[in-house]
């Protein structure tokens, strides 16, 4: 029996998706939490087989919860997201509810869901993630989970990022965060004018950086207010001086 | 401040161009009338000099005291001075030194008429030209004022607009609505007026119209209402007004936004229970005084990100009637943000109110 969580902060809105999914026996309510800390930990323990999400919610949004998750479950979202800010995620999501929605809207999501299910169609959970990590509200913050921990790191707080094979390190002044991402993916993600691709493993924040000094042949190193030093390569060197007007 | 004429480069150059004439003007007058030529460049040199320095002086005057055009008779005053003072210190200078010439000090005593009118008509000149400079500068500057507070304004009325759809917080309502028709069909029913009340509060005022405090608080008690039945036990809000304030007057719809992103800041920014507290008290000369707290997690949010668009719009708000810029100030101490609004009171409102809506 396919299992279900209803992740809201809303307590009314979460009440109207168990009223709807009332009327589908087939599927197990198993639990429902009002942030993305408690679905986080809800999804772990239960490892349920879909998920309905609200998007906007206390600390981190649905999109970031998702992106703790080593394999996020399928999701329809249930938001009041206007209409246009939701299209850009419409080709990865199974679907998405406009609030406020009724049981026929709600009984078709969940026929779509199982429809795919059946047929197999995997959910394309990390193209949705990558396409709203690129929005406004996203790129003033990671989120990277720390152990048990879930961590928000303003932008502003890293010093520099650092390529580690399948993850990302995190550098900041309270020691360096993992996450699951690529380097590229950073480099659209944050603000080009504050985070420069110095290297082909580094993207630092220039912010940080106190100076730059020349390093072998050919080679820089950036010097950062926290002492640490970063490579800058021949082409990030070029980069880093136009970004910072030199 | 006015940009001074003389960082305009045309009129700096042909001010230049006109005073060497002026000079080599003078110096072949005094030539013409056989009088050496050192003699006369020195002539022209002193008085010329002098009477720059006396334009330059005027120039700068009314570069900070810009007369008004018709206020003829102090300028008039001024040059008549400036000229006066003029004449005393050259004609002592050239004494001192063309006295040993001969024939030359009787002719200055003669010619001190003569030169007093060519200084003070040409101090004359220039005072005009000055005065009608700065005073066109002005007019711009009041042009420009008037077309950006009809911008302002226009953004306002833009942001009314948006205000008053505020699609998020009337489809999350809507959903709670419909969440509670099933359940609990009374209070379904008691959010449908309060809504419509709150609807209807955002359509009929003006944006220019003023309110006392008792009414605006109405009006914000059911926009809490509202959110308190959306996010249930999370929001708590504490609501202190001191009666005395409750008459005072503000701009209809002024404190929404303030609440509004208080509760947004409050709510998405922690995790648990927020208390969002509001206070009203009277201030100093009279004005009202509205504090706003809410809770927000210093480690991760900046307090910047508390002056979102909603305390932007409050605060062009009160630039655009009051021309100043120091009535929305916000503080973050620990984990509360605070938000403190003052309103002065003005002896006639509304009128100040039209005021400024057509200026």
């Amino acid at each position: 029996m396919p299992k279900v969580i209803i992740i809201d902060d809303e307590p009314l809105a979460r009440s109207i998706v168990k009223e709807y999914l009332a009327k589908h026996p087939q599927l197990e309510l198993l639990g429902e939490c009002g942030d993305g800390f408690e679905g986080v930990k809800m999804i772990q323990q239960h490892q349920p087989d879909l998920i309905f999400l609200d998007i906007q919610m206390p600390k981190i949004n649905g999109f970031e919860m998702l992106e703790l998750l080593e394999q996020p479950p399928n999701v329809i979202f249930t938001t009041a997201f206007d209409e246009y800010a939701i299209k850009a995620f419409e080709a990865h999501a199974i679907d998405y509810l406009l609030k406020p929605f009724n049981q026929e809207r709600f009984d078709k999501a969940v026929s779509k869901w199982q429809e795919q299910q059946q047929s197999h169609v995997p959910a394309k959970t990390d193209e949705l993630l990558e396409t709203a990590a690129l929005s406004p509200a996203q790129n003033q913050r990671v989120v990277v989970k720390n152990g048990s921990k879930i961590k928000i790191i303003p932008v502003h707080d890293i010093f520099f990022l650092e390529a580690a094979d399948d993850y990302v390190k995190i550098h900041t002044h309270e020691g360096y965060f993992l996450k699951n991402k690529t380097m590229s993916h950073f480099e659209q993600a944050l603000d080009g004018q504050q985070f420069v691709r110095s290297h082909r493993s580094y993207i630092v924040n220039v912010q940080q950086i106190t100076r730059i000094d020349p390093y072998e042949k050919d080679n820089h190193i950036a010097i950062l207010k926290s002492g640490m030093r970063v490579p800058v390569s021949r082409g990030g060197y070029g980069k880093l001086k136009a970004v910072l007007g030199l | 401040m006015s940009v001074s004429l003389f960082t305009v480069r045309r009129f700096l150059i042909s001010f230049s161009i006109a005073w060497l004439i002026l000079m080599t003007d003078h110096a072949i007058l005094l030539w013409s009338l056989e009088w050496p030529i050192e003699l006369a460049i020195i002539d022209s040199l002193i008085s010329n000099t002098l009477l720059l320095m006396a334009c330059l002086l005027v120039m700068n005057t009314i570069r900070y005291y810009t007369p008004e055009l018709n206020q003829y008779l102090n300028v008039l005053c001024m040059c008549i001075v400036l000229t006066v003072l003029w004449m005393v210190l050259s004609k002592w200078l050239l004494g001192l030194a063309l006295n040993s010439y001969e024939g030359y000090p009787l002719f200055l005593r003669r010619s001190i008429m003569v030169r007093s009118s060519i200084g003070f008509l040409i101090m004359g000149i220039v005072t005009m030209i000055g005065i009608i400079w700065y005073n066109w500068q002005d007019q711009q500057r009041s042009e420009e004022r008037k077309s950006d507070a009809e911008k302002l304004a226009r953004d306002a009325e833009l942001f009314k607009l948006r205000q008053q759809l505020q699609p998020h917080f009337l489809f999350n309502s809507l959903n709670s609505i419909n969440a509670l028709i099933g359940a609990r069909p009374e209070e379904a029913r008691k959010m449908v007026q309060q809504l419509s009340d709150f609807l209807r509060g955002t359509i009929k005022k003006e944006e220019t119209q003023w309110v006392s405090l008792q009414e605006e608080m109405q009006y914000l008690q059911l926009y809490l209402d509202i959110e308190k039945v959306r996010f249930g036990n999370r929001l708590t809000t504490i609501v202190e007004t001191d009666p005395p304030s409750l008459t005072l007057k503000l701009p209809a719809l002024l404190l929404q936004p303030i609440v509004e992103n208080a509760i947004k800041f409050g709510l998405y920014d922690t995790i648990g229970e927020t208390v969002i507290s509001i206070k009203t008290s009277t201030g100093f000369n009279n004005e009202l005084q509205v504090i706003v707290t809410n809770p927000f997690d210093p480690e991760t949010s900046s307090p910047k990100q508390g002056t979102g668009f909603g305390l932007k719009s409050v605060q062009r708000r009160l630039y655009l009637l009051f021309d100043r810029n120091d009535l929305v100030v916000t503080e973050a101490k620990e984990d509360q943000f605070t938000t403190r609004v003052r309103i002065p009171q003005l002896p006639d409102i509304t009128t100040q109110a039209k005021n400024t809506d057509t200026a």
